[in-house]
């Protein structure tokens, strides 16, 4: 199974980069929010897949019943997944300012710092 | 001998306080330090002309081995004499000099922060305090050069001193440091016992190097001459001090230190000797070509201090004698003459010798002082000047094979010379009153200092041989009226030879200072180069920088160390899960290729739902969640901000799109590698099970991805909300924000505005 996610997580990467070197500001955003979904799969790749049981402790038991999906990827996905929302959000409300304020949404057209 | 450096450092840190509070007498009692200072050290004369030495050290760096050692010998002592002596009645001048300008607290605050660090050069035992002087000193004159820092001429001036006194500096420092390594110690003084064991080194010459282009930068020795007279932007009495009668004497100090260290072998006589005899011609030639005062006089300094490099090369005791008496002389009547001219500036308003006459009736005192100073400068007697130039043609006459060519080199220099302390000295105070631009007039504190040095010229020749130096008729008493008389010759013929030498001023186009500049160009081309490929402000740009480094150093590797697992792609995957798998890649590769921005937004949102169901099948339930509601308001998010924004344009050509592809796919190959090659290892399972084991009976919660998340790994959740709190504040800021009043963030008029402001 973790061999078909490499592929997949591979093919995010290589997509979400392809766009982040697009000029086209929205295009970046987009590269941005398939970056985050590239990260957080391969993160949980890297940390085993199983099919069995979630984390989590059933009534009676001390603890979840083996075997169980690895826990810690998942926190440090959850905590990655809300901070790429807030990432995403605060790029596009830019990218919408940006556009009003220089007329452009082309990264190559955006040459000084003040307009 | 610690004190009375850190004195000067200190003093300098309250002297702008201390200015404003003592008014027009800050001057004077500044002065009052090096007062105490040379009569501190004056008490040493007997003693140390008799012999003795004097040696304190102080820990500084015990780590390294570094002391703060001074050490104080008939060389330093002299210097010290010289530097402390000059520097009150430099301060003393100051004060009229600069009378009424703003910034003259911080100009005595750099005045006596260069003088403490003269001090501590000329005194420093161990080669890093030397080095750290020494550098200081090159500090302070850049600040002092600079201290007109409006004009542009000042400041790149100042910058000039610094980079060519600075790069020697780090020469010397090598040098220095290399001879400790040779020679076994890093104190001077004990240095001084192993001149045999250091000329006999395998690295002598490298040391030899290394040393000479120190002394030669900051003695301004040809083909380091040209700072120097641009330096002559400084207020006169830094030129004064620093630039003639102290700092430029750093160089001359260190050779003169490290004679019986490294010299009297063929290669320092040579060097030394060479170039030498070039910066003599050279410097007077240049002098020649001027007419204002201040750059005729540092022409001639760069020739004094060539004096100086060539006797100390022929290392004869006449020529050390010699050399000795011309550096204290030329100390005295330069500094003199520096003063003169700037009283005559200060009283005149005038910079240019040609322009000026007849000023000996409003300004006997400064014109007895230019008289004094200049007939020392001729080498008239009874003057020092006259000693440290009969010394001089004397170890002339003990040289051998090249002594014709030499001869006609110090003949020629000294008519030069003597045509300087003609134009500069006396000249001015004869003839008819110039028109000048104010009523020529001076003050106290612009006579006092000049007076004293030329008189002292006269006074200290007198001690050390009540005869007036007189040695009867010599050959080399014949040699400097030749001299005086071809000097006096000179003047009369000076416009025709500034006619002359003008006809050859392509030649100075050519010179080393045409070298400095370019060297600058080529630093500055390559830095707006480098600038231009690394730091282009292309996002794209940097991301192929770093996508290709990361590319070509990990795939190198792991080619190179044989690693390369490619992944297993169907093995353990259900018809479900490979499915999803088929719907993520083909949203992925539908969003890079689709021309329609929603059908983008949308694909994006179907990677994002394909990944939360892989995770819900996956046994992660919590994420699966949070990833779909997340998802779902970013699709709609991206959909409010898209309706205000154009329709994607194709601009980027197919051979970049070619070349991004690849270099896409080629990092997206190698991340697929490399989760391939770590799933192959077994997992360290430590937290894992920690985590799983200590949540319910520690933290009393059974879901384990909650536990971490709000208790074990509390700290980081406590960082996202900061970080979620700090991107919704920006985007509160940025929709809310109107700059400078550009309207309501219509795009044409904000866009013609911002042209209006540029």
């Amino acid at each position: 199974m973790e061999g078909m996610l490499a592929v997949v997580v591979g093919v995010l990467y290589a997509a979400s980069f392809y766009l982040l070197l697009r000029p086209s500001m929205v295009k970046l955003i987009i590269g941005l929010g398939l970056l985050s979904h590239a990260a957080n799969l391969l993160l949980f790749t890297v940390g085993r897949v199983t099919r069995v049981n979630p984390p989590i402790a059933p009534v009676g038991a001390l603890a979840p019943v083996e075997p169980f999906a690895n826990p810690l990827p998942q926190a440090l996905i959850l905590t990655a997944i809300v901070i790429s929302f807030g990432v995403l959000a605060f790029a596009m409300v830019l990218l919408y300012r940006s556009y009003q304020m220089s007329g452009t949404d082309n990264l190559n057209e955006m040459r000084r710092t003040d307009s | 001998m610690l004190v009375a450096i850190v004195s000067g450092f200190v003093l300098s840190l309250f002297a702008p306080w201390l200015t404003r509070f003592l008014g027009r007498w800050a001057g004077w009692v500044f002065s009052l330090l090096p007062l105490l200072i040379t009569l501190y050290f004056a008490r040493f004369i007997p003693s140390v002309f008799g012999g003795d030495t004097f040696r304190t050290t102080e820990p500084w760096i015990p780590s390294l081995g570094i002391q703060l050692s001074f050490y104080l010998d008939d060389l330093s002592l002299v210097f010290t004499l010289l530097i402390a002596g000059i520097g009150a009645l430099i301060l003393i001048y100051s004060g009229g000099y600069l009378k009424g300008h703003a910034l003259l607290g911080r100009f005595y605050a750099y005045l006596l922060s260069f003088m403490a660090s003269m001090l501590g050069l000329v005194l420093a035992d161990h080669v890093v305090t030397l080095f750290v002087f020494w550098e200081l000193t090159s500090f302070t004159s850049y600040l002092l050069i600079g201290f007109d820092h409006k004009r542009e001429e000042a400041r790149r001036a100042a910058l000039q001193a610094l980079l060519v006194t600075g790069v020697g500096g780090l020469a010397l420092l090598a040098g220095l440091l290399v001879m400790g390594i040779a020679g076994g110690g890093f104190e001077l003084s004990a240095l001084l016992e192993k001149g045999e064991v250091l000329k006999g080194h395998p690295l002598y010459l490298v040391i030899l190097l290394l040393v000479l282009i120190g002394a030669f930068t900051k003695s301004a020795q040809f083909p380091f001459h040209f700072w120097l007279p641009n330096a002559m932007v400084a207020p006169t009495p830094v030129s004064a001090y620093l630039h003639s009668s102290t700092m430029v004497k750093a160089g001359i100090y260190l050779l003169a230190r490290l004679f019986p260290v490294l010299g009297g072998t063929p290669e320092w006589q040579g060097a030394l000797v060479a170039v030498g005899c070039i910066t003599l011609v050279t410097s007077t030639l240049l002098m020649l070509r001027r007419t204002e005062f201040k750059p005729i006089l540092a022409y001639t300094t760069i020739g004094v201090l060539a004096f100086l490099t060539v006797l100390l090369g022929w290392g004869t005791d006449t020529a050390l004698k010699a050399a000795a008496i011309l550096l204290v002389a030329h100390a005295l009547y330069k500094g003199a003459l520096f003063l003169v001219a700037g009283a005559i500036d200060r009283g005149t308003g005038e910079k240019d010798t040609e322009q000026v006459g007849g000023l000996f009736k409003p300004m006997p005192l400064t014109a007895a002082c230019g008289v004094l100073a200049a007939f020392s400068m001729m080498g008239l007697p009874p003057f020092l000047g006259f000693m440290a130039k009969e010394l001089l043609y004397e170890s002339l006459w003990e040289w051998g094979p090249h002594a014709l060519l030499l001869k006609t080199i110090f003949l020629f220099s000294g008519m030069g010379m003597v045509l300087a302390a003609w134009v500069c000295g006396i000249r001015p105070f004869l003839g008819r009153e110039g028109r000048t631009l104010a009523h020529p007039h001076e003050a106290p504190s612009l006579w006092v200092g000049p007076l004293v040095l030329s008189v002292e010229g006269a006074a200290l020749a007198f001690i050390m041989s009540p005869t007036g130096a007189w040695h009867g008729f010599t050959p080399p008493l014949a040699a400097g009226v030749t001299a005086i008389a071809g000097g006096l010759g000179l003047t009369c013929v000076r416009q025709a030879v500034r006619r002359l030498l003008n006809g050859f001023a392509f030649l100075y186009r050519l010179g080393p200072e045409s070298w400095y500049d370019m060297k600058l160009r080529l630093l500055d081309g390559f830095a707006s180069f480098q600038t231009r490929i690394l730091q282009s402000g292309y996002l794209r740009r940097y991301l192929i920088f770093t996508l290709a480094t990361l590319l070509v150093s990990v795939g190198y590797y792991l080619w190179v160390r044989n690693i390369v697992y490619w992944p297993d792609v169907f093995s353990g995957a259900s018809l479900y899960e490979a499915g999803l798998s088929a719907i993520i890649v083909s949203a992925a590769i539908f969003a890079v290729g689709t021309g329609s921005r929603f059908g983008a937004v949308t694909s994006l949102g179907v990677v994002g739902y394909g990944v939360a169901l892989l995770f819900l099948h996956l046994g992660a339930p919590d994420i699966a969640m949070t990833q779909m509601v997340v998802d779902a308001i970013s699709v709609i998010l991206f959909i409010l901000v898209l309706y205000h924004l154009p329709r994607y344009r194709l601009s980027s050509s197919h051979g970049t799109r070619v070349r991004d592809g690849l270099l896409s796919l080629g990092v997206g190959g190698l991340v697929t590698l490399l989760v391939a090659i770590a799933t192959r290892f077994p997992l360290d399972q430590t937290l894992t099970s920690f985590f799983a084991r200590e949540s319910l009976p520690a933290a009393h919660g059974r879901n384990v991805v909650n536990v971490i998340i709000v208790d074990f790994r509390g700290f980081d959740t406590l960082g996202e909300i900061t970080v979620l709190v700090i991107a919704g504040l920006g985007i509160f800021g940025m929709l809310k924000l109107r700059l400078l009043g550009r309207g309501e963030g219509d795009a044409s008029r904000s866009e013609a505005s911002a042209q209006e402001d540029t």
